[in-house]
């Protein structure tokens, strides 16, 4: 008697454990099916090229186009800043990632005023024109490798403060970024969820952003994501372009050092 | 003024392959908006596409259709360096015409 208890245990305990395995796969597989099938037709095209034609034109108080906003790489450069962002700016004394720039850049090139476009609400205003320019220059990056500097004192004061963050447990639910991010194989109904506190690999997590979501159609920056990010955990409105969120772009993008960037990419 | 559509055409053979994104709101008229008003039905209607100018596709459209709708289809016989036009008229009488050469 004593020696079948255990077989009959480990017999009830294998199957189950394997169907639940196989489970899983299968629905992985199906929605990266789906994924694939999205991919030809991803409308990020279609805000990276208002985002290109908003890049040139002149608009704003000043008529002045963005053409010699400096995103880090020089005044007028775009190609290959977003896999370099966040990073400290002299000029304005603060580290920055790619659209509080671009705030600055309309506010001091084109003469538009940085707090009320901080203050729009998403997908509303000067807000779509700032995710319509953060999508095509975070696509002139598509494919490069993640590289972030950290070798301002300030740069890594940034990375520290977003680690901090990111393990903040608070809110009504005591939640922190890590309760979700922070272990493998966590996922939210059928979305698989990165591990964040390491690096994630090509494409995925802070490498994915901006990107289009299919279920609502709408085309979510950085900024969005961790906004909404923290309306998830019932935390209040970080405010658009705030140190908090910019810290938490420092870690999270220190961490995906050497992966390739996949933005503007396309989501459920 | 609506704003533009991406459209690729890739000749592969005799046949081309076709790949047009529209920018479109595709408002179904079911939607209420956050007064509780039901947000107006604003779709397209009529698709139709040319090679070289002659017509090879017609489509007729309703509220079904996703936003930011994605259409792909195959021409026989069209070669590289011809013009594949697309075009659309929504249900306001609002229409858009782009144009693209086959690869």
């Amino acid at each position: 008697m004593r020696m079948t208890k255990p077989l009959v245990v480990a017999a009830l305990l294998f199957p189950v454990g394997g169907g639940a395995w196989a489970q899983k796969n299968a629905a992985v597989q199906s929605i990266e099916e789906y994924r694939a099938m999205l991919q030809d037709g991803n409308p990020a095209d279609l805000f990276e090229a208002k985002g290109e034609g908003l890049w040139t034109q002149k608009r704003g108080p000043k008529n002045a186009s963005l053409e010699k906003c400096d995103l880090g790489k020089g005044p007028g450069v775009y190609k290959g800043v977003f896999v370099e962002l966040p990073k400290y700016f002299a000029d304005t004394g603060r580290v920055q990632d790619l659209e509080s720039r671009l705030l600055t850049c309309m506010e001091t090139l084109q003469g538009l005023d940085a707090a009320a476009i901080a203050k729009t609400p998403f997908g509303r205003g000067e807000q779509n024109n700032m995710t319509a320019l953060a999508t095509w220059i975070a696509a002139e990056s598509k494919g490069m490798k993640f590289n972030l500097p950290q070798s301002h004192a300030q740069e890594k004061v940034f990375y520290q403060v977003g680690k901090r963050l990111f393990f903040q447990r608070g809110g009504p639910h005591d939640f922190s970024c890590a309760s979700c991010h922070g272990e493998d194989d966590k996922r939210i109904r059928l979305q698989d969820l990165p591990n964040l506190t390491k690096n994630p690999g090509d494409g995925v997590g802070f490498a994915a952003w901006p990107a289009y979501r299919v279920s609502n159609g709408q085309m979510w920056g950085m900024q969005q994501r961790l906004n909404d990010c923290y309306r998830q955990q019932r935390f209040p409105y970080p405010g658009f372009g705030s140190d908090a969120t910019i810290a938490l772009g420092v870690y999270l993008g220190v961490n995906s050092q050497g992966s390739a960037s996949a933005a503007p990419a396309i989501k459920r | 003024m609506a704003d533009p559509m991406r459209i690729r055409a890739q000749a592969a053979g005799d046949k081309t392959t076709v790949r047009v994104l529209m920018a479109h709101e595709m408002e179904g008229g079911q939607r209420k908006d956050a007064a509780g008003k039901i947000v107006p039905a604003w779709y397209i209607q009529e698709v139709t596409a040319t090679h070289n100018g002659k017509p090879v596709l017609t489509a007729e459209w309703g509220p079904a259709v996703s936003k930011n709708p994605f259409l792909q289809f195959v021409v026989k016989g069209a070669k590289a360096g011809d013009k594949i036009g697309v075009s659309w008229k929504d249900n306001r009488g609002d229409t858009r015409t782009d144009e693209a050469t086959v690869s």
